[in-house]
């Protein structure tokens, strides 16, 4: 064991010596190998993030939402329909919801103005008050004032006291948001009682019954459309899945040339280091010593390269917003005003990652120099 | 004590540019003595050290080295023979270019583990005997003909070897080089080494170190001459007269 680590400690060393030899090759490699690392991380870390703040925005959302539908159009839902919504057995707490959209053509930004539901505490607002996502912040530099001022559709001009600002847990749905109490929200955009709600949000108190309760109001209110959390989560997943399926399939083509190049690379192993090779195997290495040397050879070439790949991927991604990938991957989300991702980093994927890039290289440039390596040490007697 | 038993080595055998570097031979080298093969070129000289030294296989017949056949062992145990028992000297010396010198020392020595503070120790200690204290952090291709040929010694040494195989070693030197080297060639026979030398050169052949003289011609041995003054005791006469 002792023999065996020892031996390894040579090879190593001997092996970081092999590569400053051959400094300018091995950075063209390394450059090329991190390269596609980074794009291959940035992809996953933008897809999960997304990901995560979809599900975390989906977790607050209402299990069942039902908007009223006029010529196929999304309508106010009237009073009267919570009413009737209430006496379904099984749905709870429903309550009409108050949210629109707001273009802010200063900074050309949307924002969603929206009243918190009754039941959401933490997030309760005073009249004359208003609690904004962390963007909006940004845009308005309420900091600067502590008030926010915005021109109602009917452009009368309105002052909110900044109560405070949402967190980041995910920046994505929150970002944009403008809390207002109902009675502010309903001067703003000039509604009256009467005239109902945005939509009309309702919980099931047992998940199973879902479709149950789904077909209940589809009888009761035959013109409207009701939304299933289940619904939305499937049409982001397949938004996302089918963009990122682009991306990766862009990306696997880089990867195939990725291991051409280092193919290339390995079978063209030049005639010094096929002497070098023939003088170790003369001088008494074994092939499994020049085996084991190339291994180390590839595996701190792509240790570096993951390690760059990824670190520059994160940074890419989570501090400088994705800028490379966001046009592609975001589409979605061109409305909202700049948000930033929080950090969510898989395990897994970073495990698939280093197995598709370090395999694919390691077998490339093992075959090789298999053949090297087997080669009779007589050659550096000619 | 080597010995060589009707050995043939076939090169691209079988293939119509197969060439018989060496035919049918049996030559016995005894311990501790300095031999030197000679002939012209071509003769099979360095294609018989390949064999000898465990770096190639004979297309037939048998090598022993003691009392082991070490022409049948496979490969791995072959390259272990190798590293314990030979020493070589190339005739380009065959220095890792881009390394040391004392890491070309040390580079024999790596499958062993032995660890790394030990090891460069004992490599120092060999490029001192050899006068290359100043010169061991020099990069292999840096270093002038001598120098390369003493950190090749000191190469071939690293491992401890009973015998040491040198292929050509003066071809490139000039005369008050080849005294030097002779003279290495002296403290290692006194100190107990195996040596086998290839060599055209008349300077190494007159040499009084010498103790025997194998001459080849066309892959075949045609004469062994014992010379030193106190020739091995097992030495007999093999191979064909002159
Ligand atoms: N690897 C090889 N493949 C094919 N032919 C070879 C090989 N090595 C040697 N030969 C041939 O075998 C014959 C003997 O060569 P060898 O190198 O053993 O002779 P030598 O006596 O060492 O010659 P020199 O004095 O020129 O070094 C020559 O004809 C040579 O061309
Ligand atoms: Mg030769």
């Amino acid at each position: 064991m002792r023999r065996w680590l020892g031996r390894q400690l040579h090879l190593v060393d001997f092996t970081l010596g092999a590569l400053m030899r051959r400094k300018g090759r091995n950075f063209m490699l390394l450059t090329v190998y991190t390269l596609v690392i980074f794009m291959l991380a940035s992809v996953m870390f933008l897809g999960s993030a997304l990901r995560h703040e979809a599900a975390t925005a989906l977790k607050g959302a209402p299990e069942v939402t039902v908007q009223n539908m006029v010529m196929g159009r999304h309508a106010l839902s009237p009073p009267e329909w919570v009413e009737r919504l209430s006496r379904i057995r099984g749905a709870r707490n429903v309550h009409g919801r108050l949210w629109g959209y707001f273009y802010d053509q200063a900074n050309g930004a949307n924002y969603t103005l929206m009243v918190p539901p009754p039941h959401a505490r933490d997030i309760a607002v005073r009249e004359g008050e208003t609690v904004i996502g962390a963007s909006v912040a940004r845009l308005r530099e309420v900091h600067r004032t502590g008030y926010l001022f915005l021109l109602s559709p009917a452009g009368k001009l309105f002052r909110l006291k900044v109560a405070r600002t949402l967190p980041h847990r995910s920046e994505l749905l929150s970002a944009d948001l403008v809390l207002l109490s109902e009675k502010d929200f309903r001067t703003f955009f000039n509604l009256k009682p009467r005239d109902g709600f945005t939509d009309i949000a309702l919980a099931v108190r047992n998940s199973n019954e879902v479709p149950t309760v789904v077909n209940k109001i589809t009888r009761i209110l035959p013109g409207a459309r009701v939304i299933t959390r289940e619904d939305v989560l499937r049409t982001y997943e397949n938004v996302f899945s089918w963009r990122e399926g682009i991306v990766l399939a862009m990306l696997a083509a880089a990867l195939v040339a990725f291991a051409i190049f280092a193919f290339d690379k390995a079978s063209g192993l030049s005639a010094e280091e096929r002497r070098e090779i023939g003088i170790l195997k003369a001088v008494g290495w074994e092939t499994s010593d020049i085996i084991a040397m190339k291994l180390w050879e590839g595996g701190i070439v792509s240790a570096f390269a993951l390690v760059f790949g990824v670190a520059a991927a994160y940074a890419h991604v989570f501090l400088l917003d994705a800028g490379l990938l966001a046009p592609v991957l975001k589409g979605w989300a061109v409305l909202y005003p700049d948000f930033s991702l929080t950090p969510v980093i898989d395990r897994m994927q970073l495990l698939t990652l280093a197995f598709v890039t370090v395999v694919p290289f390691t077998v490339a440039t093992l075959v090789p120099v298999w053949k090297a390596a087997i080669t009779d040490p007589d050659i550096v007697m000619r | 004590m080597i010995r060589l038993e009707r050995v043939t080595r076939i090169h691209n055998e079988g293939r119509p540019n197969a060439v018989t570097a060496v035919d049918d031979v049996s030559l016995e080298l005894p311990d501790r003595r300095v031999t030197v093969l000679r002939g012209p070129s071509g003769s099979g000289k360095t294609t018989l050290l390949t064999l000898v030294g465990c770096l190639a296989r004979p297309t037939r017949g048998r090598i022993w080295l003691d009392d082991e056949l070490i022409s049948a062992l496979p490969e791995r145990f072959m390259t272990e023979v190798r590293r314990r028992t030979f020493g070589f000297i190339f005739q380009r010396f065959n220095l890792v270019r881009g390394v040391s010198a004392l890491e070309n020392v040390m580079l024999p020595a790596y499958p062993a583990g032995e660890p790394h503070a030990a090891l460069k120790a004992r490599a120092q200690a060999l490029l001192e005997r050899f006068h290359l204290r100043d010169r061991m952090h020099e990069k292999a291709e840096l270093l002038s003909g001598g120098e390369a040929q003493r950190v090749a010694i000191a190469r071939a040494l690293i491992n401890d070897p009973a015998w040491i195989i040198a292929d050509e070693p003066t071809a490139s030197l000039d005369t008050s080089l080849v005294e030097r080297f002779l003279a290495e060639v002296r403290d290692l026979a006194k100190a107990g080494k195996s040596i086998i030398i290839t060599s055209h050169d008349p300077r190494v052949w007159q040499a009084d170190v010498v103790d025997r003289i194998v001459t080849m011609q066309d892959g075949r041995i045609v004469s062994v001459e014992d010379v030193g003054k106190a020739p091995a005791a097992a030495a007999g006469r093999e191979g064909s007269p002159p």
